[in-house]
């Protein structure tokens, strides 16, 4: 079996970084702050990778949009085993107002494009959260979805996909071709080595842009403020039951 | 003593090689900013426009192996671990290795990662950041261990060797030092003898503080060859290097030594007894070997600076998380000018030494071979800069800075070794020094010689003859800084245009008047590389945020900031040390100093009665 498998890569600010809101509220500071792979991307990857080890799969494409410098993203991709890398490139004020609705239909067009068989993202990404890409992919090419994947076994033409869902979890059976969206349990990913990455400097990576792919980037809503989220306030420590009562008698809550 | 210490500059005027040639072309040829201002001159070649080297293909390499590199040391290594055990965790070590971490500057056909020296030192950075235990076990290996065979290697030596060495199935050490040998590196004992047949040397000997002794299977070996002088025909020793390796039979190693810090890296003695060492295995040239150790360690030291602003950074980060949110009287400690003064200080100490890491990796991999001044100032100036950000880190965060938990304790007790090793610090300074010195020497030399044919040189005449003049009616000679800088730092740019010119004047006021003498003048030595250290950083600073403020980056007014406050404190001690080189009341002092040291050494220790003896 030769599947090919579409892999979306998220350059985010990196986990580890304290996030600022900017002054003007128009959004996070980004400039000069360290920038990873959105953690469940790289889940993507590895499963993709597993994939290709296990002879499922035949070839994975990593693809990234957004700015110059998710280039790097796709590099990491490589190095850890992708084989070659579309980068979308998205800048200024475009990307700024980018939402899952325009990555979403880039990611259709490129899977239409490319014959894949399968899409892997990840569940979501760690700097909006928005946890849409993968469900509105699926919907835009009207293929079967799979998300929150934590197990991924190939079965006959049909992939079986174990998701985490409340309070347990959920095995389905999907036809091909799919979208998937990898859950944090799903695996491990490994490090990307520096010999590999300097060896995936030679894999190939193709550029375009959105007009390219027919994929118009008009933001459908607008940001009028980002905010920092409340400082908790202090709490008190009471001293008996009756001290408890008086208080929340007191503040009004009973 | 002083004999030795003659013989040890007649040793460094041998051995570099770069300051032999300008010995032979005489004047003026040097690029090198810090060897200039030995002139009082302002060669901005190197140092203006802030030497900018990567091209975009290369910075994005760099930055795509930043993050698993960062990954690795957040995620796997443990320091206080590999502390607390004395080695780096086995796993830890075979992940650095998995990670190619041990050949970041091989040549990628060798199987190395082929980084340039400013890639590497941005690496390293990292590993500053996070263990220096470590730092020394990849440096060990890869700055100092086996550089020689990239410098010096012969294609087979190449071959044979780095692809073991960049994987880290090989581990390398670099093997100069002796118990009786440690500054003074031209007085080891090991010998190298030639075998009857001439296929081979028996290398007999003991090396003593050997970083990687006990895990290496390459050694850089310094020895003594005996070497028939071809016009004298007189067999005399001189030093000479050598790639060994532990399978050759009789190399051993010592246990682990106790150390006060980094003692994640092993540290040991190795015992050569009677090693057969293939002709082949030759580094460099018979004879040469101590060109060799110099040329290793001058192209090692750059490496230092990166990875010590690494460990500011991380101390500063520390002492910052603490001070902004730490109350004490009502206030966040951050609020208090007390502490406001620690952190600036620890900021300007980083931003010197960031600006100065890279500089001089930017001029080596511009294929400079005059920056043994730049890179012994950055050691020396990182290793005294690191230092005291993690001990005012550690005051800062007060007794919890003092707990093994806080981090900040092992860091301090593994700085120490910074000023210590690879040359201490002192001996640095009188490097930095003397071959400024002797540069200049060389200028005046023909100044003297001008004057004896006048017509010949009255160029030579005229404008040594107009500078000395516009400074006896205190006019500045009339180089300025002020062109190359940003035009919102003139100020900066004046007050270091003006500590250049005195740094000239004074350089040659010390050789008019104690000539050759001058090597016996430590007292002086030291002033006189304080101010060059301190020179070099205004420069780099000067430079740096020169290029911020065209760049316009978002902390271009915090730089200006910290570049406005450095130079304006660092013209200040300049002017103070250089007054202290002809003040007879310091000669005084330090005529008194002299003598108060040799009483005490005559007596075993402190001379004077306790406080409470009748």
């Amino acid at each position: 079996m030769s599947l090919r498998v579409l892999v979306g890569v998220k350059r985010v600010i990196d986990y580890a970084v304290k996030v600022r809101v900017k002054p003007d509220k128009t959004g996070v500071v980004t400039d000069g702050v360290k920038h990873s792979m959105n953690p469940f991307d790289e889940i993507a990857i590895e499963e993709a990778v597993r994939m290709k080890e296990k002879n499922i799969v035949k070839e994975i494409i990593a693809v990234s949009c957004g700015p110059q410098q998710c280039q790097e993203t796709i590099r990491t991709a490589l190095a850890m085993g992708a084989d070659r890398g579309i980068h979308v490139e998205v800048a200024g004020k475009e990307y700024e107002a980018m939402q899952p609705f325009h990555v979403s239909k880039i990611l259709a067009k490129l899977a239409q494009e490319e014959k894949v068989d399968i899409v892997l993202v990840g569940k979501q990404a760690i700097d909006d959260d928005c946890n849409q890409t993968g469900q509105m992919t699926a919907a835009l090419l009207d293929w079967s979805q799979a998300c929150f994947a934590s197990k991924v076994e190939k079965t006959d033409g049909e992939l079986t996909v174990t998701r985490e869902i409340d309070g347990g979890l959920e095995v389905i059976k999907v036809k091909l071709p799919a979208v998937i969206t990898s859950d944090l349990r799903l695996n491990e990913p490994r490090y990307a080595t520096l010999p590999n990455i300097m060896k995936a400097k030679k894999k190939p990576m193709a550029k375009k842009t959105a007009a390219d792919l027919g994929v118009d980037l008009t933001p459908r809503h607008e940001v009028l403020s980002v905010e920092d989220p409340p400082v908790r306030e202090a709490g008190i420590k009471v001293e008996t039951v009756e001290d408890l009562v008086g208080k929340l008698k007191q503040s009004g809550v009973i | 003593m002083t004999g030795e210490w003659k013989a040890y500059c007649t040793l460094i005027r041998q051995c570099i090689p770069a300051i032999s040639s300008i010995q032979k072309r005489h004047v003026s040829e040097s690029r090198s900013f810090a060897m200039n201002i030995f002139r009082g001159k302002i060669e901005v070649e190197q140092v203006f426009p802030y030497p900018d080297v990567l091209s975009a293909d290369q910075l994005e390499s760099l930055q795509t192996l930043l993050n698993p590199t960062e990954k690795f040391f957040q995620e796997v290594n443990d320091p206080l671990k590999n502390d607390a055990i004395e080695k780096v965790e086995d796993a830890t070590l075979q992940g650095l290795k998995d990670l190619g971490a041990f050949g970041l500057q091989v040549p990628e056909d060798y199987g190395g990662l082929g980084l340039n020296n400013t890639q590497y030192a941005r690496l390293v950075e990292v590993v500053g950041a996070h263990d220096l235990g470590v730092g020394i076990t990849l440096g060990a290996h890869q700055s100092i261990g086996f550089k020689g065979i990239l410098l010096f290697g012969t294609p087979e030596q190449k071959k044979k060797y780095l692809p073991k060495l960049a994987t880290g199935e090989d581990v390398a050490a670099f093997c100069l030092t002796e118990p009786s040998s440690g500054s003074d590196a031209s007085s080891i004992r090991t010998r190298a003898v030639p075998s009857a047949d001439g296929s081979h040397y028996i290398l007999n000997g003991s090396k003593i503080w050997i970083s990687n002794g006990g895990l290496s299977e390459i050694f850089t070996v310094f020895a003594q060859v005996p070497v028939k002088d071809p016009a004298t025909g007189e067999t005399k020793d001189k030093v000479s290097a050598f790639v060994v390796e532990r399978s050759f039979g009789g190399v051993t190693n010592g246990p682990p030594e106790k150390k006060m810090g980094i003692k994640a890296s092993n540290t040991a003695e190795v015992y050569f007894e009677d090693v057969k060492v293939p002709k082949k295995n030759l580094l460099g040239e018979v004879g040469g070997g101590f060109k060799v150790a110099m040329m290793i360690l001058n192209n090692g030291r750059f490496g230092m600076a990166a990875v010590l602003a690494g460990t500011m950074r991380a101390c500063i980060t520390k002492a910052v998380e603490h001070a902004s949110t730490r109350v004490q009287f009502g206030h966040k400690i951050e609020t208090y000018g007390a502490i406001q003064e620690k952190i600036s200080r620890m900021a300007m100490a980083h931003y010197v030494t960031e600006s100065m890491a890279y500089m001089v990796s930017a001029n080596m991999d511009q294929g400079s071979k005059e920056f043994q001044i730049e890179a012994a100032i950055s050691k020396i100036y990182g290793s005294e800069a690191a230092w005291f950000v993690a001990d005012e880190a550690i005051q800062i965060l007060g007794g919890m800075g003092y707990m093994r938990e806080t981090g900040l304790e092992k860091v301090f007790r593994d700085l120490r070794i910074f000023r210590i090793f690879e040359g201490t610090n002192d001996i640095l300074r009188l490097f930095v020094a003397l071959t400024g010195i002797q540069y200049a020497g060389s200028s005046l030399k023909e100044l003297q010689k001008a004057i004896k044919s006048p017509a010949a040189n009255l160029g030579i005449l005229l404008d040594a003859g107009s500078k000395r003049a516009k400074r006896m009616v205190g006019l500045s000679s009339g180089q300025s800084l002020t062109t190359f800088a940003h035009s919102d730092l003139s100020d900066c740019a004046n007050l270091t245009s003006t500590a250049i010119e005195d740094f000239g004047i004074s350089v040659e006021d010390l050789l008019i008047k104690y000539g050759r003498k001058i090597i016996d003048e430590q007292f002086l030595l030291k002033r006189l590389a304080d101010a060059a250290i301190d020179i070099y950083a205004m420069i780099a600073v000067l430079s740096r945020t020169s290029r911020s403020l065209e760049l316009g980056l978002s902390s271009a007014e915090h730089e200006s900031k910290l570049c406005n406050v450095f130079i304006g404190e660092a013209a200040d001690r300049i002017k103070i040390g250089l007054r202290e080189l002809t003040s007879s009341k310091c000669r005084k002092n330090f005529d008194m100093m002299a003598s108060i040291s040799k009483d005490l050494c005559a007596n075993g220790g402190l001379v004077q009665r306790h406080p409470l003896d009748k």
